[in-house]
């Protein structure tokens, strides 16, 4: 056979097990939360700095639940920039996740319609990253782990929010605490996770070499989404016919 | 409700639109190519780095030095100590030199 299922088949679920998987996901939820406390905050403060209330800070981390395009937003907001074009930036920012959506699906194609729409929801790059690692280690993913996964991320997420936007300028010197430095810190860790891939370092250095040439030309967000279909067509260049059947 | 509040609702939506999209397309296709399969697996690697390289591009002698020493540790320990890893030579780097 030539083609692969793109949704595959449920395993039967085993009530027993649910509570096991739930903080199965939850360990893995936790150093995301931890890693990603900073910017939580970081986040609350800047939007209060930049004229939102505590409350809209609170409702763009819940709502948006995306930090890189929160903080897009509010910077966007501070420079009096038309409402259209912020919202659109805020959609750019986040394209990358039609990616990760089209490629989960393999993955969580079996969730019930609203477990499959409030996923998708919490569906951020560390979401992704460890479903997909799940998925490699061949244990099943189930909704009850995705949302072990996400259950400390997004209520840290919001809360930090809050704790940001009341004591807002504690941080003072953001660049001094390596708080630019700590986001790319982060999504190298992630990459790293994968590189047992095929073709891994070929993709990366396809990837890294576009994103930089377009981030400094083209200009930002796009570099994301250009960066990485240099990547992904890297991929499909070198991959092996016969080899590209047998995988997962 | 003030402007900021339409922003964020406007942007939720999207957003949301962006992580439920791309599997609505693809489940209207019962089966996918090889090819495509090859695609959806180079993903992590390929999305994940575009979040990186730039910064690294971008970054002083201090945060190129953090990045290197985070993906050397990344090569033996877990995500959690690597990103401590970095952090803190980072914020040592830009602390006392």
């Amino acid at each position: 056979m030539d083609e692969q299922i793109y949704q595959r088949q449920s395993v039967p679920a085993d009530p027993g097990r649910a509570r096991t998987q739930f903080w199965e996901g939850f360990a893995k939820g936790l150093p995301i939360m931890i890693a990603s406390a900073p910017f939580g905050l970081l986040f609350g403060a800047l939007a209060v700095d930049n004229g939102f209330t505590v409350f809209q800070a609170v409702l763009m981390s819940a709502a948006i639940f995306g930090g890189a395009s929160q903080m897009v937003g509010i910077e966007l907001f501070g420079h009096n920039v038309p409402a259209w074009l912020i919202v659109f930036s805020i959609f750019a920012v986040n394209f990358r996740h039609v990616l990760y959506s089209a490629a989960v699906g393999r993955r969580i194609g079996h969730f019930k319609p609203l477990q499959s729409a409030l996923s998708y929801f919490l569906l951020t790059d560390p979401q992704y990253a460890e479903t997909e690692k799940r998925a490699e280690s061949g244990k099943p993913v189930t909704f009850i782990w995705y949302l072990g996964v996400a259950t400390p991320i997004y209520v840290m997420w919001v809360t930090e929010a809050w704790i940001g936007g009341l004591f807002g300028n504690l941080i003072s010197d953001p660049h001094a605490l390596g708080i630019d430095m700590l986001l790319p810190i982060y999504f190298l860790g992630l990459v790293m996770g994968f590189r047992k891939r095929d073709n891994w370092a070929a993709i990366v250095i396809a990837s890294a070499v576009v994103s930089i040439i377009a981030y400094k030309t083209i200009g930002s967000p796009w570099h994301v989404s250009i960066g990485a279909l240099a990547g992904i067509l890297m991929a499909v260049i070198v991959a092996k016919p016969e080899k590209a059947k047998g995988q997962n | 409700m003030s402007s900021i509040t339409w922003i964020i609702i406007a942007g939720a939506v999207l957003t949301f639109l962006t992580r439920i999209g791309g599997h609505l397309v693809l489940s209207r296709f019962e089966r996918i190519h090889p090819r495509v399969e090859v695609a959806l697996n180079a993903v992590p690697a390929a999305v994940l780095t575009t979040l990186v390289a730039p910064a690294a591009a971008e970054a002083d002698w201090r945060g190129l030095i953090a990045l290197a020493f985070a993906g050397l540790v990344a090569l033996r320990f877990n995500a959690l100590t690597m990103f401590l890893a970095g952090g803190a030579m980072i914020i040592l780097l830009r602390q006392f030199s």
